[in-house]
């Protein structure tokens, strides 16, 4: 009975020892220690054995039983890391192959430069005023002392608009978002005529140029104005908030300087350059070699201007200045071509 | 305005400047520098993308091998009729030169020459550019054989120097040139190419811009010097002035010279005004011209004994007036012009001469009998061409010259040299205002030139007109204004200090200062405008660079926001979150283009289009939109939106200009991987589920969709108009199939939306939430049979009405029909969600679900679908 067990034993686990897969295996366990195995004969066959063999054969059965099964537990989870390392492998994937492109909704870049610009100038304390794109003469030019024929005229070609006989005061499209600086400040003189607020604005807008449109030139374009009136403002304050807007737009170690300029509705009038961002000041193709880049012009608001914003020259002074968001974005990326912004093609449009 | 470095030294030292540091200066002053032109002086060499501060051209002159030498004598070149050969002294030894310049091929074969002439010569190895290509061709001069003969050396035109384009004949310089001295020492020259802003005009000559640079360099301006020998009969009593209108001619100026010799200026002069960009004509015109770019006097030269002529014997009189509306001129380019009343004439009794500050008329020009050629245009033909034209032949050349310098009402010029398309140097300098003292400093500087360049004599005296003195302004500036304006500590003396730089008259008062503005100056006002112009001197004087950087002292207005727009910039995030791209489009547009999707009749028309297509301003945003989806129309997913303008007309005032959303959306509704194929496409609820998105981000939860089929551009059955708290606020859906024909779309449907913005705004939001229950829901799912006439919308309000707040969700999953439903029916099956402060039972759910059904049955003939 000894040898037989011996023999059950050596034969289930030679069998055992080729098994590769689960349904070897099941069939393995049925036929080695399933209900009908030799194995569980003995054990079936128990109770007909002699007094003296039960407790010998009854260990020695038991021991392959647990030998078996031990075996068996081995097995199966060979068989199934080697059916998970299969798979594994099997499910393996080209890492290269492209991701999925995600349809994704954005900003048109001259919208997300203006809120770059406008969030700088909130924390500044200067609020967003918003102002009509079609205008009169005198908004858009007379009462930025810009008298009618003046010269000053020649630098902005304007669109006008079919209006019936108006004399010098025609309908035209803004050439600059400067006519709300008269809006704003009438606005806010209304309020209290003998005492006019302090004004602190931001004024973003699309103006509007009679151009061929190029590659340099678009018939219109954004511009941000900002106003400050009040009292005592001078022009090292003019200075001090052009540099904190500069470092806060263009980094903390950029320099910039101020030259003299002309506009009508400014005086001193200046014109700011900032050290080219993209080269660093040291001559690049953007700044056409001269390490400096015209970023915006500003000024003291002209005592004519303040007077007919209904502000007394005076008591009041203030000062303003207006930059070109695209030109921004333009000199920013490297775009040669003004076109792209309104053009609206999707492949420009989904690279901001 | 181009202004030649050399001509700068006449009235300032500019020793230990350099070039680029004069231009710096400038610059930095309001006279900005856009180009420097070298034309000889030694010039900085950058590499390639190595900095410059200043866009730069030009030539320098190699100083050992381009020398003033002189021609001794013009030989034939054995084997070559065209071309001479030169002897010719450079200073140290003789030369022989192979040339083909015309203007000395007169002198061939006429032996040693009596006086020599002297030219730049051009040694072996020069740099310079090549005379015969087309452009600017830099070329190194190399030893060569030409028809047998060695040549190794030229003589060189002005394009060969970079002086001017003109390569025809070389340069004869002025007989005192020192033969031997390197010619960048004797001609060597930079132009700065300086744009001249409008309050800026008082610079646009170089005695301007040399009283600039010795104000910013604390150097001194040395004045020009006039001095006139006159002999013979006073001006006075040959010509007499009539002014009509002082508002419109406040001074009027004139001398006379006699016995002049009408020839070409010394070549220094003709170099310096070509370098000026002016042509050099004959002495006379190019005094008028040199004094103008000097002084910024424009000047006139007439033709004495034609004016003498047309008065007979009656003495000269010269009138100034208004043209008659229909009145006509000859101007000396030859057209005959037709006048209004807006230009101003100079006339003798006899009619016009000129059109006064702008051009002057072909009769009483000065004649130069010697070119009595012009071509068409009145441009007078290269040496040795001869040109198909008018001949003029008036005899003998101008003798005698009448110079006028007159003071002219600024506007009146502007819009006469407008109107006539006639910009010119004078006109230029007039229309930007010339103050009236120049014309009296304009003509003798004039009558100056005249005497030394063409042997004439000057008349005694002046007839000066000058009804319309204007008066000096005088400022009064206190320390105080300084520090309120641009916020610098400055005594009254240092302010005086920096004005008088730029010859203010200051005086120091009890208060500060009295300032009263050099006659040169009509930019400065009185008052408060004065004070401005008058600090705006102080600042720049001072140096802007100079003033400190400081803080805003002044109190901070109360930050009020801008609701308006930041909701727009809300309602952008949340179209930009619905996978909507921006875009911004033209606000010009044609009726023709909009018609496409829209009819208007009323528009705001643009009186000067860029373009035809340009005609109007847009009433349509949608229309905008799809334009630009049709451009982008081979992407395989469109998507867009713009949020911005249209303008409505109101008669003969501003247009209003209410605010629109347009949204676009045609393709694929998923983008195509290398495993994602036939995505479908956007159809009807794709756009109404970002609808639904956005007005649920603005906060609004009285919604209805309706269908409605007042939009003709929309597909009658799949558009709907959407109302919040009641009101429309937008309508959209697919295109109709004859819009989308007009367009170029693909197969795909094109789905659009537009809405009124204003309404919208207007809408009052619901805030609040539904709270988040923490009991477990019930889910249950129902089908039902309805006819196919009931709105879904219909079916889903009768759910919660009926279901109350314990049906937290009506969901639709599935909308079906087939044939076992049977023909008009179909159904829809919702997903319910129960739930409660409470654990509902099954029990609870199935008694609400069972009155849900009984109600829809007998409201709307629904069968429950089992």
């Amino acid at each position: 009975m000894l040898d037989k067990l011996n023999e059950i034993e050596k034969t289930a686990l030679e069998s055992l020892s080729s098994i590769r897969d689960q349904a070897a295996l099941d069939a393995w366990r049925v036929a080695n220690v399933g209900r009908s195995s030799p194995l569980m004969q003995v054990f079936a066959e128990f109770g007909k054995l002699s007094k003296e063999e039960k407790p010998v054969i009854g260990v020695a059965a038991n021991r392959v039983k647990v030998a078996l099964e031990s075996a068996l537990e081995e097995k199966t989870q060979a068989v199934k890391n080697a059916a998970l390392a299969k798979s594994l492998e099997e499910e393996k994937l080209d890492v290269t192959l492209p991701g999925r492109e995600i349809k994704v909704g954005r900003l048109h870049p001259s919208t997300q430069q203006l809120r770059h610009v406008l969030a700088i100038l909130a924390e500044m304390g200067f609020q967003v005023y918003t102002s009509r794109e079609v205008e009169t003469d005198e908004y858009n030019f007379q009462l930025l002392n810009f008298p009618p024929h003046h010269p000053a005229r020649d630098m902005q070609d304007t669109i006008y608009v079919e209006a019936g006989e108006r004399g010098d005061n025609p309908i035209m499209l803004r050439t600059q978002t400067s006519p709300g600086q008269i809006r704003a400040m009438r606005e806010y003189s209304a309020r209290n005529p003998n005492n006019p607020p302090p004004i602190r604005i931001a004024s973003p807008g699309m103006c509007f140029r009679h151009e061929q449109i190029t590659a340099r030139s678009e018939i219109q374009f954004n511009q941000v104005e900002g106003l400050a009136v009040g009292k005592n403002i001078t022009f090292a304050d003019l200075k001090g908030t052009i540099a904190d807007f500069v470092r806060r737009m263009f980094g903390e170690g950029a320099r910039l300087r101020f030259r003299a300029s002309y506009f009508p509705f400014t005086e001193p009038s200046a014109e700011v350059d900032v050290e080219c961002f993209v080269c660093g000041g040291k001559g690049c193709q953007v700044c056409k070699n001269s390490g400096w880049l015209e970023i915006l012009g500003c000024g003291m608001v002209h005592p004519n201007v303040l007077q007919n914003g209904g502000y007394d020259p005076k008591v009041y002074s203030g000062f303003a200045w207006g930059m070109g968001p695209e030109r921004q974005l333009m000199l920013r990326n490297k775009i040669n071509d003004i076109r792209y912004f309104w053009g609206n093609d999707t492949r420009f449009l989904e690279q901001f | 305005m181009k202004l030649p470095i050399s001509w700068l030294k006449d009235f300032i030292d500019l020793d230990g400047l350099t070039v680029e540091d004069i231009a710096r200066k400038l610059t930095l002053a309001g006279l900005e520098v856009d180009e420097i032109l070298y034309a000889g002086l030694e010039m900085p060499v950058y590499k390639d993308g190595e900095k410059h501060e200043f866009k730069t051209n030009g030539l320098a002159w190699d100083k050992e091998k381009i020398v003033v030498a002189e021609i001794r004598e013009v030989k034939a070149h054995p084997n070559a009729d065209k071309l001479t050969l030169l002897d010719l002294f450079d200073g140290k030894q003789e030369q022989m030169v192979l040339t083909g310049a015309p203007n000395i091929f007169h002198l061939k074969g006429t032996g040693r020459l009596e006086k020599p002439i002297k030219v730049a010569y051009a040694k072996e190895g020069s740099t310079l550019y090549d005379g015969h290509a087309e452009g600017l061709q830099l070329m190194t001069l190399k030893r060569a054989k030409i028809r047998g003969v060695d040549s190794y050396s030229m003589v060189c035109s002005e394009k060969e120097l970079g002086i001017t384009d003109e390569s025809d004949g070389i340069i004869l310089l002025d007989d005192d040139a020192p033969v031997g001295m390197p010619l960048a020492d004797y001609i060597g020259d930079a132009v700065l190419d300086i744009s001249i802003l409008p309050n800026m005009a008082r610079n646009a000559n170089v005695i301007g811009i040399a009283r600039e640079l010795a104000a910013l360099t604390g150097r001194t301006l040395k004045q020009p010097q006039i001095e006139l020998k006159t002999s013979g009969e006073s001006v006075e009593s040959s010509v007499a002035i009539e002014i009509s209108n002082p508002e419109l001619n406040p001074r009027f100026v004139l001398g006379l010279i006699r016995n002049v010799e009408i020839k070409p200026s010394p070549y220094q002069i003709q170099r310096r005004l070509k370098l000026a960009g002016v042509r050099a004509i004959n002495n006379i015109v190019d005094a008028t011209n040199y004094a103008m770019i000097e002084l910024g006097e424009p000047l006139h030269a007439f033709d004495y004994d034609i004016l003498k002529q047309r008065a007979g014997k009656k003495k000269i009189k010269i009138i100034t007036r208004a043209a008659k509306d229909g009145e006509k001129l000859t101007t000396l380019d030859g057209v005959e012009r037709k006048l209004t009343s807006m230009n101003v004439l100079v006339c003798d009794e006899k009619g016009s001469l000129s059109l006064a500050g702008v051009m002057g008329g072909s009769e009483s020009e000065v004649y130069d009998a010697s070119k009595e050629v012009l071509d068409a245009k009145g441009i007078e033909p290269k040496d040795g061409e001869m040109t198909q034209g008018k001949i003029t032949s008036r005899g003998r050349s101008t003798v005698n010259v009448l110079l006028e310098g007159a003071a002219w009402n600024f506007i009146n010029i502007r819009r006469t040299a407008k109107q006539h398309n006639l910009p010119s140097e004078a006109s230029f300098r007039f229309s930007r205002g010339v103050h009236p003292a120049l014309a009296e400093t304009g003509v003798m500087r004039g009558l100056q030139y005249m005497a030394a360049w063409a042997n004439g004599v000057v008349a005694p005296g002046l007839v000066d007109a000058y009804p319309l003195k204007p008066k000096d302004s005088v400022v009064e500036v206190t320390p105080k204004d300084v520090k309120r304006l641009l916020g610098i500590d400055l005594t009254a003396e240092e302010v005086s200090a920096l004005l008088q730089k730029l010859e203010f008259k200051t005086e120091i008062t009890k208060s500060g200062l009295r300032v009263t503005a050099p006659a040169h100056r009509m930019d400065i006002d009185e008052g408060m405008v004065g004070l401005a112009d008058v600090l705006e001197e102080v600042a720049r004087s001072y140096g802007f660079d100079n003033i400190p950087t400081t803080a805003i002292a002044d109190a901070l207005p109360p930050q009020v926001g801008n609701p308006v727009h930041e909701w727009e910039e809300h309602l952008r995030n949340l179209l930009v979150a619905a996978g909507l791209q921006e875009v911004v489009t033209y606000r010009m547009t044609s009726p023709e283009r909009e018609s496409r999707v829209t009819k208007h009749d009323e528009y705001v028309r643009i009186a000067n289009p860029i373009a035809p297509e340009r005609s109007v301003l847009r009433r349509s945003l949608l229309s905008s939109v799809l334009e630009v989806a049709e451009k982008n129309a081979r992407a395989e997913s469109v998507a867009m939106f713009e949020v911005g303008p249209i303008f409505e007309p109101v008669k003969n005032d501003l247009p209003n200009e209410p605010r629109r959303l347009a949204i676009v959306m045609t393709g694929a509704r998923i983008v195509s991987a290398w495993d994602v194929k036939d995505s479908p496409r956007f159809d009807f609820f794709d756009l109404k589920g970002r609808i639904e998105l956005l007005l649920a981000g603005l906060r609004f939860t009285d919604i209805v969709y309706a269908e409605t089929v007042s939009q003709p551009h929309l597909h009658p059955g799949k558009s709907a108009e959407v109302k919040v708290n009641g009101q429309v606020v937008g309508v959209f859906g697919e295109l109709h199939p004859l819009a989308k024909e007009k367009y170029e779309f693909g197969e795909a449907p094109v789905i659009v939306a537009e809405f009124n913005l204003e309404k919208l705004r207007g809408a009052n939001p619901s805030y609040g939430i539904t709270p988040v229950s923490e009991f477990p829901p019930i889910y249950e799912d129902i089908a039902l049979i309805l006819d196919e006439s009931v709105a879904a919308s219909t079916v889903e309000a009768l759910i919660r009405q009926t279901g109350g707040k314990t049906v937290t969700d009506v969901r639709l999953f599935d909308v079906y029909r087939d044939e076992k439903i049977g023909a008009g029916k179909k159904s829809l099956a919702y997903s319910l969600t129960y739930q409660a402060e409470k654990t509902l039972t099954d029990a609870e759910a199935a008694a609400i679900r069972n009155k849900i059904v009984k109600r829809l049955e007998n409201a709307l003939g629904a069968k429950l679908r089992s």
